[in-house]
Formats: structure tokens, C-alpha cells, sequence
């Protein structure tokens, strides 16, 4: 970018909301994916609406490429400014506009950390649910650029199930509304779920109104022990069957309870293939009733032992393996790369077994937990990025997972977004006709290309 | 060879600084969890204000990209070392720490800057050291004007550096070590206990000083406070100029070593954690400092940890204390030496004292030692939070163990308009023994 650009930036946000030195423009090279970073000409942070469409509009005239981010704690190389260009920094958006209580929705800025709108509603008795594992990070912004999970998917679904209404900035500069908060719309193409999962390649969200629910008055957790990974796959069917849907239903596979319990030593049986872990809640008297219905589930598949907490200390203990989960692997070697790819609900222990045979053949360090309930399983490789032999294996092993994934009608991603990290899996998933829609979509909205370019959808 | 510097030398020497990090570097998965606790990031909002983003910085020096520049040195040195970066790491990177080793490379590349430099040249010299805050205390009445009732200053006049309304601690007119003998006997003491005072005590805060004393001696414990003692080290140490705060760790050691304490205390997390934990890795690389650094760090304690832990404070003694208590954790006692339930027992064993718990106790204060002379709005704001946590338990006492969280709060109540005191909690203990004395 040249001089006279950066002013005009300058002169839209003013002096101070520009960042050009090298070493600012350094810190917003990366987001939390390992493996790619690019420096970008300048960080522009605007204030309100009116100074997001400007930046776009001229931006858009002289075709600058422009990053949106706000924390940059996605997994998938989503806000890495690939190009340069501007990096457009959404964390001054950072306002609770409105909570109503009579219609049970907020709107809020993008800026607003999600956990930040979840403590603003709690004192309404009310919860907004997706619970992505950066919630106390994570911008709400970011995570309906990615539409966003957690782990009460199962339940209580994904971002996309809570977002009603957005006000964005197109790439050209107009400002748009979508949705509102009616209930019910079926006026029009609905453009709120178009633009939510978008990552920053079709417009800049600047405004969005949330669903919000009750929040559940009791829980009940259980974790189960199994030997074999059939029955805990049997299990999880065997609840749903049961007619529960649990809030969360995780496992964790062999190699990551052998890395907790060499982490923890909290005792977890080194040859068990599965660990479930189970949480239903609701209704205090349903609550009761669901939990000794899924404890019987479990001991009828097989389960080798079960566990229910009775108070919230116990509560924590078992969660623990589940937390220590990312924390233990991630300590194991330098490089974490967390993937999310998922699979329909019964073919959970088939994708694991996959997972297991690839990290076996490529003689990498895979360990998965997840989120079996829905089916989103989260392999976590443990690597080196400097050790280039080892990533090269890496690699492979990720080609033969995200196949396997896709070979059981799978999904690449079922919460964190595709960005750069899927997205030489995309074709394969979705295939030349889809691909085509999708990148049609892209040219129609941005024609100039400026908004993520090459991301998600690849270059047009 | 030609005699012009380029660039590219300039990166060469500076990555040179860092390489031996390299490793610890490596291990932040760029997660960005610190960004949830880190009290300057919620302020400042900038990607190199936070752990994630001054390790990459470092990173980039490291990879030939970047130079130790002024704006590396800036980013060094917005952090208030309150170590929440580390705790809540999940990959367990010591950022606190690696935050110290950049401010090293600083020091290295770029030297300490004008103000700490003189500050801390005069650190070095002892004697001198304690003649110009001896100075201080004798004059201070002159510049600084005292709050009435309370053990804080406000400005007369602008001082280099410092704000004007600021509140700061009163320099005593007389050092503790000077208004004691050397050694405090009682009659058959069941221990003898060298007491490191620190600088905040010695010079500031005596009366935290007299009320550690008094409480020890109602436990019947005989007190030495060596006269050859000097400045911990920490504020020097975190700057960055490791050498100088080796040079403290060393006279210090070795002047406390003579004495064959049973126990050596502090009334001062950071303190405390120079003895237990710093001087032991200061000398990670020399076996026979690091050996009697080992030796010390065995028995030291922080005040509350040792009355609690080893003396079991006589509680038969307590008078009461009619008041509302809430408790600010200092940074260095709770994620540095992991203290916050002795400094609890403590003030809940008193008679006719309320202890209320504030809204996130262990959250930082703001001041960050010597970060609050050169960043002080910023400080300011990091500690209105925990003065709107403060307000809202509606205390009447704040106790907590540290001497410039002690200052940077009574300031923050001065600043907000709020009348409460702000205690060491081994003064509360003292009111209370004395109470049990009428």
C-alpha cells in the first residue's frame, strides 16, 4: 500500500486507530493456527458503522484486501492477511447494545467477548448457548463469522441456531440488514444464515442480534469407562435412542486417556478405548430421570465403569480428564494443530479407528476427543513445525484423516471453519458443482475480491 | 569486511540475545488464552500487550525479522508481571518469565532506560541507597503533603515522573532497622527468626514492620533483622538487568546464611518469592549459590504462611476488631509463592472482624512494582476495577501483603472518593493482639 493510502486510512479512523510499524504489523501477522502467517500494510480499527463502510468503499476502489479479525483465536488460518492489505480490527466494537427480556434476544457489537455477553444475560436467568472452547476470548463477531460450536451442540446446537438478525458492510460499502427479531421469516433469501459461517469473505458484520433461552435450573454429569470402542459408539446411539439429548456427550479416545493420565495421574485406566462423559440438563425432576435412564444405557453396552457426580466438587473432578484433554497434548510437543472434522453420529468409532490407523502409518501423534454426541470429533496432532521431515508426514496424515471423514459422509468442519487450513479438502467434499455456486456467490458480493481473499471458498 | 552496520547485522545480533529461549518460545500454540486475564490487554486491547503477542515479537526477533527496536522495547514493557498469563496457559509456557528474558535482550541491545538507570546505579550501591532514602524521609515532609490518618502522601509540588494527585507511600523519617536494635529478644523464645524487612518496610511502611515484630514477639519469638540486608532484588530483576539483581541475590544470601536462622520471614510476597523461588534459578548455572540458595529458600516463609504453617500464632491472645475485611491477593503471593489461604485464616480467626470476599481477589492491582512510575494511566485504570470490586463488598478494611499493592490501592481509594483503610494483614493481627491486651 502506498503512503497516500495509509493516510487516507488515517483519515477515516483517525492517527491513532492506524498501526503501521513493523512491529504491530508482526503481531497481527498470525491467528491461532500454526503454520501460516503474512504480514499485512497496515491494522485499521474502526470505531462504528459509518467508518467500517468508508474503509470498505475505498478499499473496494483500489482493490486493497481487507482481513476482518477480532481476537484471532480461530483454528483454520482464518484471519491471516495472506495478501497484506489492511487487517480490519473489530475488538472497538465492544458494546451490549440492547438485552430484551420480552422478545429473549440481544444485540450486541462484534466486538463483545462471548463469555461477556453470557455474564451480562446470566443475571436475566438467561443463557446464550454456543460455548466455543475460547468463549472467555473468543469475539462474538469471530464466532459467527465461523458459526461457531461448544460443547452443548448436541442439545442446544451451533451459532447459527441463535443469530436472527445482523447489520454488515458489503465489500462496495453498503450497509445491509438482515433478519430482525421475529420469531418466524420466511421473507426473502435468509441472508443472516448465508452471511453467518461466511469468515469475513462476504461482508463485515458490525451488528448482531442473538436468540437467548432459560437457562437450565439443574444438571447431572456421568462419565463411563469402556474397553472396547464399538460399545462406547453403541452407547452414544443407545442414549439418543433412549429419546435424551444430553447438553454434552464427549469422548476421549485411547491415546488421549493416556496422555491425561500421564499428565494427571488421576487414575484412568490406561488400556480403556473410550471415555464417555455426559451431561443432561433441564427440568431438576427430568434431569433426575434422564440420568439414571443414560446410566442404564451405559451398563448395558458394556461399560466397565460408571460414575455419577453428586455435587458440583465431583462435578469437576470428572470433568477434568475432558479439560486436560487439549492442555495434555498440547504440552506434548510444540506444535498443536486442533482439527474438527465430523461424522454422522454412528460412525463415531469408525472415524476413530481411521484417525488411529493414519497417525500409526505416518508415525505422528494424534490424540482425539470430542464432541461424540453430534459427532464432532476433534484430532488433535501434536508436531514440531520447524522439523520439516515430521510435517511433511503431518500433512499425509491429515490428507487420510479428513478423506476418512469425508468417506463416511463426514463433514471437514463441524465448528471451527475452513479458512486456509480445509481448504485443499473442499473440492473433494463438496465437489465441482457446489464449489462452483459458492464461488459465484463470492464474485456477486465482492467482484473486486477484497473481502478474505482465497479463503474458505478459494481464489475465484 | 566493510565498517557500515546493516539491518541485517543488527537482526543477527539481537536474535544472538534470545536463542537459547527458542525451545519455550516454540511451545505457545498462539491460542491466545492469556488474553482472558492479561489486566494491561483489557486496558490497551493490542495484540503485543498481551503474552501471545510480545512471545511472537520475540519470536520474530529470533527468525532475523524484527530488531530489539524502541517498539520492542515498549511491548516488553507493558506487563505488570502478575504471572495470570502463565496460570492460565494450557501449554504451561512460563510467559511471565520469557516477558523478563525480552526485557533482558533490551537491556543487552539497547541499555535500561534514563530513569531506571539512575534508580537502579543507585540500587547497587548499598550505603548510598540508604542514605538517599534516609534523605527522603527526612525532606519528604517538604514536597509531599500527608493524608490525614492514613499512611499516604499526596504531591505538594510536580515531581519528575509522577503524577500530581497521585498518592504514594510517606518516606519514613527514620528507617525500622534504624528504630530497632538489631536483634528484639523475649524471655526463652521457642525460635529465633532472621526477618527480611525489604525495601517498602524498611523505608516506607514501618509500621507493617512494628506490627511484624509485635505479633512475633506475642508468640514469643526472638527477631533478628540483619543491618547488612539489601533491596531483594525483584524491582531490578523484572526489569530486566538480571546481573545487578545477582549481585543483591548474592549479599543478601550470604549475609542471611551467618546467622543460622531457624526460619527467615518477609512481610512481602515479592520478597518471599526472591528467597524461595527467584535466587534459586538467578543461580540455575553456578552449583555453590545455587546450593545455598536451596539452603535459604527451605525456611523462608511469608508472614501469614509461617504464623499459620509453623509458629501456629497463639490465637488465646485476640482481642477483637470491630470491621468489615475484604483481601486483595497480591500477583506474587497468590501465582508466585501460592499463598492466599494463610493471609484467610488469619483474619478470619479474629474476634468480631466480618471478612467479606471481593469479586476476583487474585486479579491484579495494577501497580506491577516500578510499572506504575512509568505507565501510570494505565496502572490507574487496571486498578478502578479492583476499586469497583472493593466498593461493591462495602469493607471497611482491605488487607493485603504487599507494600506497593498497599500504596496503588490506598490511591485508587483516594482517586474514587472512598473512605477505607488499606492494611497489611499482619497489622490487623497486631490491633487485634494489642485489643487482647485491655
Amino acid at each position: 500500500m502506498q503512503q497516500s493510502q495509509i493516510d487516507t486510512l488515517k483519515q477515516i479512523v483517525g492517527v491513532d486507530n492506524v498501526l503501521t510499524s513493523v512491529e504491530d504489523l508482526y503481531s497481527y501477522s498470525y491467528d491461532a493456527t500454526p503454520g501460516h502467517a503474512h504480514m499485512p500494510d497496515a491494522v485499521v480499527k474502526p470505531a462504528n458503522t459509518n467508518e467500517v463502510s468508508q474503509i470498505l468503499k475505498f478499499a473496494n476502489t483500489n482493490k486493497i484486501p481487507v482481513f476482518t479479525r477480532g481476537s484471532g483465536t480461530n483454528l483454520c488460518a482464518g484471519c491471516v492477511p495472506t495478501k497484506g492489505g489492511i487487517v480490519l480490527l473489530m475488538t472497538r466494537f465492544n458494546k451490549i447494545i440492547d438485552i430484551d427480556l420480552e422478545n429473549l434476544v440481544a444485540t450486541a457489537e462484534p466486538g463483545v467477548v462471548v463469555a461477556d455477553l453470557n455474564t451480562a444475560v446470566a443475571t436475566h436467568g438467561l443463557i446464550y448457548p454456543p460455548d466455543p472452547g475460547t468463549v472467555a476470548t473468543a469475539t462474538l463477531g469471530g464466532t459467527v463469522g465461523n458459526n461457531a460450536g461448544g460443547l452443548r451442540g448436541l442439545k442446544y446446537g451451533v451459532t447459527k441456531h441463535y443469530i436472527m438478525g445482523l447489520e454488515v458492510v458489503l465489500a462496495n460499502g453498503d450497509i445491509m440488514n438482515t433478519g430482525g427479531k421475529n420469531v418466524k421469516d420466511v421473507s426473502g433469501y435468509d441472508m443472516t444464515k448465508l452471511f453467518t459461517g461466511s469468515e469475513g469473505t462476504l461482508c463485515v458484520i458490525t451488528k448482531i442480534i442473538v436468540k437467548l433461552v432459560p437457562a437450565p435450573e439443574a444438571s447431572k454429569a456421568m462419565m463411563a469407562i469402556f474397553s472396547d470402542l464399538d460399545d462406547a459408539g453403541k452407547a452414544v446411539s443407545g442414549i439418543i435412542a433412549a429419546k435424551i439429548i444430553p447438553a454434552t456427550l464427549e469422548i476421549l479416545d485411547n491415546s488421549t486417556i493416556r496422555t491425561v493420565e500421564d499428565y494427571m495421574k488421576i487414575g484412568l485406566p490406561l488400556d480403556a478405548q473410550a471415555i464417555l462423559l455426559i451431561e443432561v440438563d433441564g427440568n431438576p425432576i427430568v434431569v433426575a430421570e434422564e440420568a439414571d435412564k443414560v446410566v442404564k444405557v451405559l451398563k448395558s453396552n458394556n461399560a466397565s465403569s460408571v460414575n455419577m457426580a453428586k455435587d458440583s466438587a465431583e462435578r469437576d473432578s470428572l470433568w477434568a480428564a475432558r479439560r486436560a484433554a487439549l492442555p495434555a497434548l498440547a504440552k506434548l510437543r510444540p506444535t498443536t494443530f486442533v482439527e474438527d472434522a465430523t461424522v454422522p453420529r454412528n460412525k463415531v468409532p469408525d472415524f476413530l479407528r481411521a484417525v488411529s490407523a493414519a497417525a500409526k502409518k505416518n508415525n505422528v501423534t494424534i490424540g482425539t476427543f470430542g464432541h461424540a454426541g453430534d459427532g464432532n470429533m476433534h484430532p488433535t496432532i501434536v508436531c514440531d513445525l520447524r522439523d520439516a521431515e515430521e510435517m511433511k508426514r503431518v500433512k499425509v496424515a491429515m490428507d487420510e484423516m479428513f478423506k476418512a471423514a469425508i468417506a463416511l459422509g463426514g463433514t471437514l468442519s463441524g465448528e471451527h471453519g475452513i479458512g486456509l487450513g480445509k481448504l485443499p479438502w473442499m473440492e473433494e467434499q463438496h465437489g465441482p458443482i457446489s464449489m462452483n455456486v459458492m464461488q459465484s456467490i463470492k464474485r456477486t458480493l465482492d467482484p473486486n475480491l477484497i473481502l478474505n481473499p482465497g479463503k474458505l471458498v478459494g481464489e475465484c | 569486511m566493510s565498517d557500515e552496520i546493516t539491518v541485517k547485522d543488527i537482526n543477527a545480533h539481537d536474535k544472538e540475545l534470545l536463542t537459547d529461549i527458542q525451545d519455550a518460545l516454540a511451545n505457545c500454540m498462539k491460542c491466545g488464552n492469556c488474553m482472558a486475564v492479561c489486566p494491561i490487554y483489557k486496558e490497551i486491547g493490542k495484540e503485543n500487550a498481551v503474552a501471545r503477542g510480545k512471545l511472537s515479537l520475540m519470536e520474530g526477533v529470533l527468525a532475523g525479522k524484527l530488531p530489539i527496536s524502541e517498539k520492542f522495547e515498549e511491548a516488553m514493557g507493558m506487563c505488570l508481571s502478575c504471572k495470570a498469563c502463565a496460570s492460565n496457559c494450557p501449554c504451561g509456557v512460563p510467559a511471565d518469565e520469557l516477558i523478563v528474558r525480552g526485557r533482558q535482550a533490551v537491556v543487552k541491545a539497547r541499555g535500561l532506560g534514563p530513569i531506571k538507570k539512575k534508580v537502579f546505579a543507585l540500587l547497587k550501591h548499598r550505603q548510598l541507597f540508604d542514605f538517599s532514602l534516609r534523605m527522603a524521609g527526612l525532606f519528604g515532609p517538604l514536597s509531599f503533603k500527608k493524608l490525614p490518618g492514613k499512611m499516604g502522601n499526596i504531591a505538594r509540588f510536580p515531581m519528575p515522573g509522577m503524577d500530581v494527585k497521585r498518592v504514594t507511600a510517606p518516606m519514613s523519617a527514620t528507617p525500622l532497622r534504624s528504630q530497632y536494635p538489631e536483634t528484639i529478644k523475649v524471655d526463652k523464645p521457642k525460635m529465633r527468626v532472621g526477618f527480611f524487612t525489604g525495601c517498602t518496610i524498611n523505608y516506607m511502611y514501618t509500621d507493617v514492620g512494628q506490627a511484624t515484630l509485635n505479633v512475633l514477639k506475642a508468640n514469643n519469638i526472638e527477631v533478628v533483622m540483619p543491618s547488612l540486608q539489601h533491596c531483594c532484588g525483584t524491582p531490578v530483576f523484572y526489569s530486566g538487568d538480571v546481573e545487578s539483581a545477582k549481585l543483591f541475590a548474592k549479599h543478601n544470601l550470604e549475609t542471611f546464611d551467618k546467622y543460622n536462622f531457624d526460619y527467615i520471614i518477609a512481610s512481602c510476597g515479592s520478597c518471599t518469592e526472591a528467597f524461595k523461588i527467584e535466587y534459586i534459578h538467578m543461580f540455575k548455572d553456578d552449583p555453590k549459590m545455587k546450593a545455598l540458595a536451596e539452603k535459604l529458600s527451605k525456611k523462608t516463609y511469608e508472614i501469614s504462611e509461617f504464623l499459620v504453617d509453623v509458629a501456629k500464632f497463639d490465637k488465646t491472645k485476640l482481642g477483637p476488631v470491630n470491621a468489615t475485611v475484604t483481601m486483595h491477593d497480591p500477583c506474587h503471593m497468590v501465582r508466585g509463592i501460592k499463598i492466599t489461604k494463610q493471609p484467610r485464616e488469619i483474619l478470619k480467626a479474629i474476634p468480631g472482624l466480618k471478612f467479606v470476599e471481593m469479586g476476583k481477589p487474585d486479579r491484579c492491582c495494577g501497580s506491577g512494582g516500578s510499572f506504575s512510575m512509568a505507565h501510570y494511566d494505565i496502572s490507574r485504570q487496571v486498578n478502578d476495577r479492583k476499586i469497583a470490586d472493593i466498593g461493591s463488598t462495602k469493607a471497611d478494611i482491605v488487607a493485603t501483603s504487599c507494600g506497593t499493592c498497599r500504596m496503588h490501592i490506598m490511591d485508587g481509594l483516594e482517586q474514587n472518593k472512598m473512605d477505607k483503610e488499606t492494611l497489611h494483614v499482619i497489622q490487623i493481627l497486631d490491633r487485634s493482639y494489642q485489643a487482647g491486651k485491655r
